[in-house]
């Protein structure tokens, strides 16, 4: 299912024409790719990696994908960052948030 | 069983993103999916990434929103409709093959290979003193990881800076202002 979810971003990034959309589509397929590793790392009647008191060690969830998915998380909201402002300087040059309007870019 | 839910609900909310005519809607749609997503970490036990998930997503609609508001939303229709559907499925089919050969590879869903993160489990508390052994990781044994993330961050600050900066304006002593 979190296959489906890719593809649904996927197919957004390609079919759309409107910057917004393709921005959208790459947010949801970094949200599919974070919940894939996480799923990796899934463990039936886990809990989570917390040392407490009365619990022991061999039960809990894979730490490490939490640990890298978390950077992936910072750098996923980096990334849009950048994106946008890109996107808010299209606007201010062209006018418009459709791609197939910029004429401009072509050789 | 709560997770099927919570992947039900994510996908009918990214379809509805991806569909609606109007920017805006989309946007919180998005952002519908995104607490959903934050919710089924829950479930998979990783409540740092939640919290991680749940800040990120509030800025995601902060920076889209004030990328769309103020500015004209035109319907914008899709021409070639047979050609970029064509070649868009012949992508999604692809990744689906190969996604499906990948798979088979991947141990099964629950029983997780803990070669390395045994090792940090056992090891966790006694070396760094720290209980919640995620913490650990990114502080610790990986730390030069989230050196670097941190200089991930900055360098997209710069890059920000730089496109949305306006050129400084010149002073000309004949003319004035140019």
């Amino acid at each position: 299912m979190c296959f489906v979810l890719f593809s649904i971003g996927l197919y957004c990034i390609l079919r759309k024409r409107n910057i917004i959309k393709i921005i959208i589509g790459i947010v949801i397929v970094e949200y599919a790719l974070n919940l894939f590793l996480i799923l990796i790392g899934y463990r039936i009647h886990g809990r989570a990696p917390i040392v407490a008191q009365d619990q022991e060690i061999l039960n809990m969830v894979d730490p490490l994908p939490q640990a890298m998915v978390s950077t992936s998380i910072v750098i996923g909201l980096a990334i849009i960052v950048v994106l946008i402002s890109l996107a808010i300087r299209i606007y201010e040059k062209y006018g418009t948030f459709d791609i197939t309007k910029i004429r401009r870019l072509k050789g | 069983m709560e997770l099927h839910l919570i992947l039900l609900f994510m996908i009918c909310a990214s379809v509805a993103a991806v569909e609606s005519k109007d920017l805006i809607s989309g946007v919180i749609t998005l952002s519908a999916a995104g607490l959903g997503l934050s919710l089924a970490f829950l479930i998979l036990k990783a409540p740092n990434l939640a919290i991680t998930q749940l800040v990120v997503e509030i800025l995601y609609v902060i920076i889209l929103i004030r990328a769309i508001i103020n500015k004209d939303l035109v319907l914008i229709k899709d021409g070639r409709w047979l050609f970029n559907t064509i070649s868009t499925f012949l992508f999604i089919g692809s990744f689906l093959i190969f996604a499906f050969f990948a798979l088979k590879e991947l141990p099964n869903f629950g029983q997780p290979i803990m070669k390395v993160a045994g090792e940090y489990l056992k090891s966790g508390l006694g070396q760094t003193g720290s209980a919640n052994i995620v913490t650990a990781i990114t502080l610790n044994f990986r730390s030069l990881d989230t050196l670097v993330e941190t200089a991930i961050l900055f360098t997209a600050i710069i890059g920000v800076l730089a496109i949305i900066r306006k050129v400084g304006k010149i002073y000309d002593p004949e003319k004035g202002k140019r």
